[in-house]
């Protein structure tokens, strides 16, 4: 044994609470990074889809000749071909796989093709011949509700429902179909395994639920389909739902050869759901000094033709429809329509965002109404540790420091009026439509309220592995990283726990670990970090007591300033630790909505400044400040990542993004006409994090990623309400809701 | 699939005369056949073709990027260029190119309408050039015969100082007017407005033209007769874009501030 | 028809059978997958390469006009090890997310420092008008395209 006088290496530097390099950052900035899109086998076949060109129809017949006629193509499959389940859905199984007498949205899959080469591909999925009967397309989803088109709705009911206040507003407002745009679209690839398996790898958020959906409609046995986690280009709940991927399983397993596929970008709004728009209609009621007595609510939500995550969707919007704010009396309905627009489901915020849009344009008019200035409206109201939630009565246990948001944004200075000496400061920038002289500047706050992990009562889990290599730790997890940045935060929380500094994170497939869930709901951080954390305490503790140590660092096991084991010894012991972390466990809502729904809370508050050209009703949002409650800050620079990131998904919400619909049809389903924000219409951002302990995630952290997006798009509305003194209850606010009467 | 990257405008003509595609910048053309809508088989690569890039005073050749207007063009022309696409697309696309296409909300349209720019088109066996209103006559239609290349824009001598363009987008960069516009005054009071994204091609205002080119000093109540004129004559239609009411009323007021800029 | 042109300093030659864009020809005939795709009409920046000496789109370049081009992509502004200047400031910031847009960016950053070493706030935002990244919401990449241009090592 080596011994060695004085205190040995301290603390490994990328701990928690440290911004470390992340490990995927050198491959993404040299192009080396392998994506989905970027995935190749040997023999490989390209695959395409057939896509309905309507809303609702019959289809009468589908002749698959003409494109098997083609050079090159290897096979043409429709619903006919579907071994297993035909249906899928990651709730309810209720999408086909492939359209099979009738197509229920435009855009819905129809049939399959495999080519030897991309072009061959499409250019067969062109020639495949579809007669349809175009039927009668459900596309109100206030006409679905009528016609029990629904599904699912939600009544909440909490406190004396009698009660009244002295000041009343009431609003109705409108959210427009917000899409996630990932930057990499939807793509994978299917090898099959030679003995009536395949291998999978494909955009996800989610491995183990698409694994289990593809067992099902292939008719295989579970230990037949490993879905692998490979590169994604973002996600944003795009990647939850399935999409290509029964497809090209079905495709390798007819042709026995690797099939390939990866969608184009009008694909791909077709090919994922997007945020579900929505109809909120409201009424606040309060005390004389401004105390909320009693809020009421109505929630519409459009679900689209398949039920993706409506119901789970539905259930955040209605549970969060009051926002951060105490009140005595609540009531509120939801309803998530079917109709035969594009399915809705995941989106960051889910739920969350729709509602926050009208119960903060609520606030402010209610402070209008009381003469109150609009932070201390919320103040007096504001939700805290301790307090029950206004809809579901659940008491809050864990820390929402919702007055040290407001105090923060309160305290926060604001920016000085733009010098506008440069296009670029003013609204219409390169265009030279605007002087200084048409711009007025408006100020917006407001506050969001979200819940973190799954809720009503889903067994929500995660699991994660922590071996010990002779290059250090590997954690072992099926999470997947979409560009959060988890490779980088498990990497910390393993060396915070281990004291060693050389750990990596290997995603493997569904195979070799049990989930990790989704990464959604803000939740990776808490649930596989949580999963992480307690492996390595674990195996640290196991380690020390095998082999009656004090320390362990990268040298191995110390005992005092002995080295009793050196760690290439302590890696051919072959340690490793498995643990499976929940939060605590929730409820399903009772007859009233009532219960222990939610497994933890975040709060933020956003302040927007904006200055707008009246005249033309141009906007230019010149920042967006927010205070967060983010439990403990893992990885700051992440986390500001997240929020910077998350403000601008608020951001293009407020003044820009939106599938415009006309008869189910997605009339703008391209990047020149489904506008995201570019660089030059970025706000300036500060974000101070508020740290409190007491929440169950690692180290106490919360999850991060939805609240940036949650009230940032009311803040800027708010923002261009002040600057305009219109009503303006509809997002997307465009140039016309701001300049005509 | 064959191109052909040919060494002079004869030979890129002869090519046309075949039925090959002209290529320019491909800012338009690969859009088309990225999303599989046109798979040409024979194509003339105009991209390096040195003729089609002089810039002799008011004789523009086709093939000059909207880098190089940015830089080098008449003041309003600068300004639409610098809001065409994003830098990449104005490294690679053309005023020649914008002209075939031909979009309703083509950047570089306005500014040609307003100062009465004529279109020089050729084959080998014909060349011709025509003003601007003859040039474009729909929605991504013009004059031009399959078998003729444009050779290059032609300006008046003589451009007014006073000119400005203006574009109405919902973003900073890269977007598709809603309306664009350009405004000339010479110091005869003579003024031109012409307009983009307000009609199947550009348009002229002809009515507040002659409205304000008459006064002298206009007042601040001549400006927004001026500006009603605008939004009275142009014809804009509602799509997923934006809608007839606001591009009337955008048309209106992005011209009354061109012209009051052209003023001051 | 063969295609012969300089990627990267090299000189490469391949069949080309379709109208197709130079972006597929990299990244499925000549192996340089870092030029990503997203949205096939010049409106994201992704495909960024340097065209004989220009900033342009891949995707909207034709294969075949390629022929006897020059070009750049992030391959061939990546050392053989390790990080450009450019690339390492934005490690640094936290420049990279997803990472999907990152190569374009890559390559429209260095564009602009060799046309403008000390580029101004508002010149990176022109600039890079052309990149769409939807997960930083930029503040990252500014941050560190700054930095960059407060050195002289690039």
């Amino acid at each position: 044994m080596s011994t060695r006088t004085g205190r040995r290496v301290g603390v490994p530097r990328g701990v928690i609470r440290d911004s470390p390099l992340r490990p995927d950052g050198v491959p993404k900035l040299r192009g080396e990074f392998e994506y989905a899109q970027d995935l190749r086998a040997e023999g490989m076949l390209w695959a395409a889809t057939v896509r309905s060109p309507h809303a609702r129809a019959r289809i009468v017949s589908i002749d698959l000749a003409p494109a098997l006629a083609i050079g090159g193509v290897h096979a043409c499959l429709t619903a006919d071909d579907v071994p297993g389940r035909a249906t899928f859905g990651l709730e309810h199984a209720d999408q086909p796989v492939l359209a099979g007498d009738e197509v229920k949205f435009w855009g819905e899959p129809v049939a399959v093709v495999a080519a030897e080469d991309d072009d061959t591909a499409r250019r067969a999925a062109a020639a495949v011949e579809v007669r349809y009967e175009d039927l009668d397309a459900l596309t109100d989803p206030e006409e679905a509700d009528d016609r029990d088109e629904v599904f699912r709705r939600l009544s909440i009911r909490r406190g004396d429902q009698g009660l009244r206040g002295s000041v009343v507003v009431v609003g109705e407002y409108e959210v427009g179909m917000q899409d996630q745009a990932p930057l990499g679209t939807e793509a994978g690839l299917a090898i099959p395994d030679g003995q009536g398996g395949v291998d999978l790898y494909a955009t996800s958020q989610y491995v183990h639920v698409d694994q289990e959906q593809v067992v099902a409609s292939l008719g295989l046995r579970p230990d037949q389909v490993r879905a692998h986690p490979t590169g994604i280009g973002g996600a944003f709940g795009a990647r939850e739902d399935l999409n290509l991927h029964i497809h090209l399983c079905m495709l390798a397993l007819h042709t026995g050869r690797p099939v390939k596929m990866v969608y184009h970008r009008s694909e791909s709004f077709t090919g994922h759901v997007h945020r579900h728009p929505a109809w909120l209609r409201y009424r606040h009621e309060s005390d004389e000094d401004g105390r909320l007595v009693r809020v009421e609510a109505r929630v519409m939500i459009d679900g689209g033709a398949y039920a993706s995550t409506t119901s789970a969707v539905l259930a955040n919007a209605c549970y969060f429809a009051v926002g951060p704010y105490r009140s005595d009396s609540v009531a509120v309905d939801g309803v998530g329509a079917r109709t035969n627009n594009p399915p809705c489901g995941a989106m960051r915020g889910f739920g969350a965002v729709q509602v926050c849009f009208a119960y903060e344009a609520q606030m402010d008019r209610l402070a209008a109404a009381l003469g109150m200035d609009p932070l201390d409206l919320r103040e007096l109201n504001a939700l805290g540790t301790g307090d029950p939630m206004p809809t579901t009565g659940q008491v809050i246990e864990t820390p929402l420091p919702t007055i040290e948001v407001i105090r923060s944004l309160q305290a926060m200075p604001l920016p000085e009026p733009a010098t506008m000496a440069h296009h670029s400061e003013l609204p219409g920038g390169s265009g030279l439509t605007t002087e200084p002289h048409h711009v007025r500047r408006g100020v917006g706050y407001a506050l969001g309220l979200k819940n973190l992990g799954f809720s009503e009562g889903s067994d929500d889990y995660a699991q994660a592995r922590v071996r010990l290599t002779p290059d250090g730790a590997v954690v072992e997890t099926a999470a997947i990283e979409v560009g959060q940045g988890l490779v980088t935060v498990l990497a910390q929380i393993v060396r915070s726990a281990l004291g060693i500094s050389r750990v990596d994170v290997a995603h493997v497939d569904t195979s070799r670990i049990d989930s990790a869930g989704s990464t959604s709901a803000s939740r990776q951080t808490q649930l596989s970090g949580g999963a992480t954390l307690e492996a390595s305490v674990k195996l640290r503790q196991r380690v020390l007591d095998r082999h009656e140590g004090e320390e362990l660092d990268d040298d191995g096991v110390w005992k005092g300033d002995e080295l009793v084991v050196s760690w290439s010894v302590l890696a051919e012991e072959g340690w490793e630790e498995t643990v499976t972390f929940r939060h605590p466990p929730t409820t399903g809502p009772d007859e009233n909505g009532q219960g222990v729904i939610h497994a933890d809370f975040a709060v933020a508050g956003h302040r927007a400044v904006v200055d707008v050209d009246t005249e033309l009703g141009l906007v230019k949002v010149v920042r967006v400040d927010t205070a967060q409650d983010v439990g403990l800050a893992l990885n700051p620079q992440s986390v500001r990542g997240q929020i910077e990131g998350g403000i601008l998904q608020g951001v293009g919400l407020a003044v820009m993004e939106e599938l415009v619909m006309k008869d189910g049809v997605i009339l703008n389903p391209t990047f020149t006409d489904y506008l995201l924000p570019t660089i030059l219409d970025a706000p300036d951002v500060e974000a101070l994090l508020i740290e409190r302990e007491g929440s169950w995630g690692p180290f106490g952290a919360k999850g991060v990623g939805e609240p940036p997006t949650i009230s940032s798009t009311a803040a800027v509305a708010a923002a261009i309400r002040a600057a305009t003194g219109k009503e303006l209850n509809r997002v997307p606010i465009r140039p016309q809701d701001i300049a005509l009467e | 699939m064959e191109i052909v990257h040919p060494n002079s405008i004869d030979e890129a003509l002869a090519g046309l005369r075949e039925g090959a595609i002209p290529l320019a910048g491909g800012t338009d053309l690969m859009v088309e056949v990225n999303f599989g809508h046109i798979r040409p088989e024979r194509v003339i690569g105009l991209r390096r073709l040195a003729e089609l890039k002089e810039w002799d005073g008011q004789r523009i050749g086709a093939g000059v990027t909207w880098r190089r207007i940015e830089t080098q063009g008449p003041k309003a022309l600068a300004e639409a260029a610098r809001t065409v696409g994003s830098p990449q697309i104005r490294n690679a696309g053309t005023i020649g190119g914008n002209l075939g296409t031909a979009s309703p909300a083509g950047d570089g349209h306005p500014f040609l309408a307003a100062v009465d720019a004529s279109i020089e088109l050729a084959s080998t066996t014909s060349q011709r050039t025509l003003p601007w209103q003859e040039f474009f006559t729909g929605v991504k239609e013009t004059a031009r015969r399959p078998d003729e290349l444009i050779m290059a824009v032609h300006l008046p001598a003589g451009l007014p100082e006073r000119q400005c363009f203006g574009k109405i987008g919902i973003r900073n960069a890269m977007v598709i007017a809603t309306v664009c516009a350009v405004v000339t005054r010479a110091d005869d009071g003579k003024t031109t407005v012409a307009l983009g994204s307000v009609a199947p091609t550009p348009i002229r205002a002809t009515g507040a033209e002659n409205m304000i080119s008459s006064i002298g000093h206009p007042s601040a109540g001549d400006l927004v007769e001026f500006q009603r004129l605008v939004s009275e004559e142009v014809r804009p239609i509602t799509d997923h874009r934006s809608t007839e009411g606001y591009r009337r009323h955008g048309a209106g007021v992005l011209a009354r501030r061109l012209l009051d800029r052209c003023l001051s | 028809m063969i295609v012969e042109l300089i990627v990267n300093g090299e000189r490469v030659t391949a069949r080309v059978t379709n109208p197709g864009s130079l972006l597929d020809l990299l990244r499925d005939e000549l192996g340089l997958p870092g030029s990503k795709n997203a949205c096939e009409q010049g409106e994201c920046g992704s495909c960024s390469v340097i065209l004989d000496g220009e900033l342009v789109c891949s995707c909207l370049v034709m294969a075949a006009d390629a022929a006897g081009s020059s070009v750049t992509t992030v391959e061939g502004v990546s050392p053989d090890d390790g990080l450009h200047p450019i690339q390492e400031a934005m490690h640094h910031a936290g420049a990279v997310q997803c990472g999907f847009c990152t190569p374009g960016i890559v390559v429209a950053a260095v564009d602009l420092f060799a046309r403008n070493p000390h580029p101004s706030s508002n010149e990176i935002k022109e600039a890079l008008a052309g990149n769409i990244c939807r997960c930083t919401g930029y503040g990252a990449i500014i941050r560190a395209l700054e930095d960059v241009g407060t050195t002289d090592e690039h």
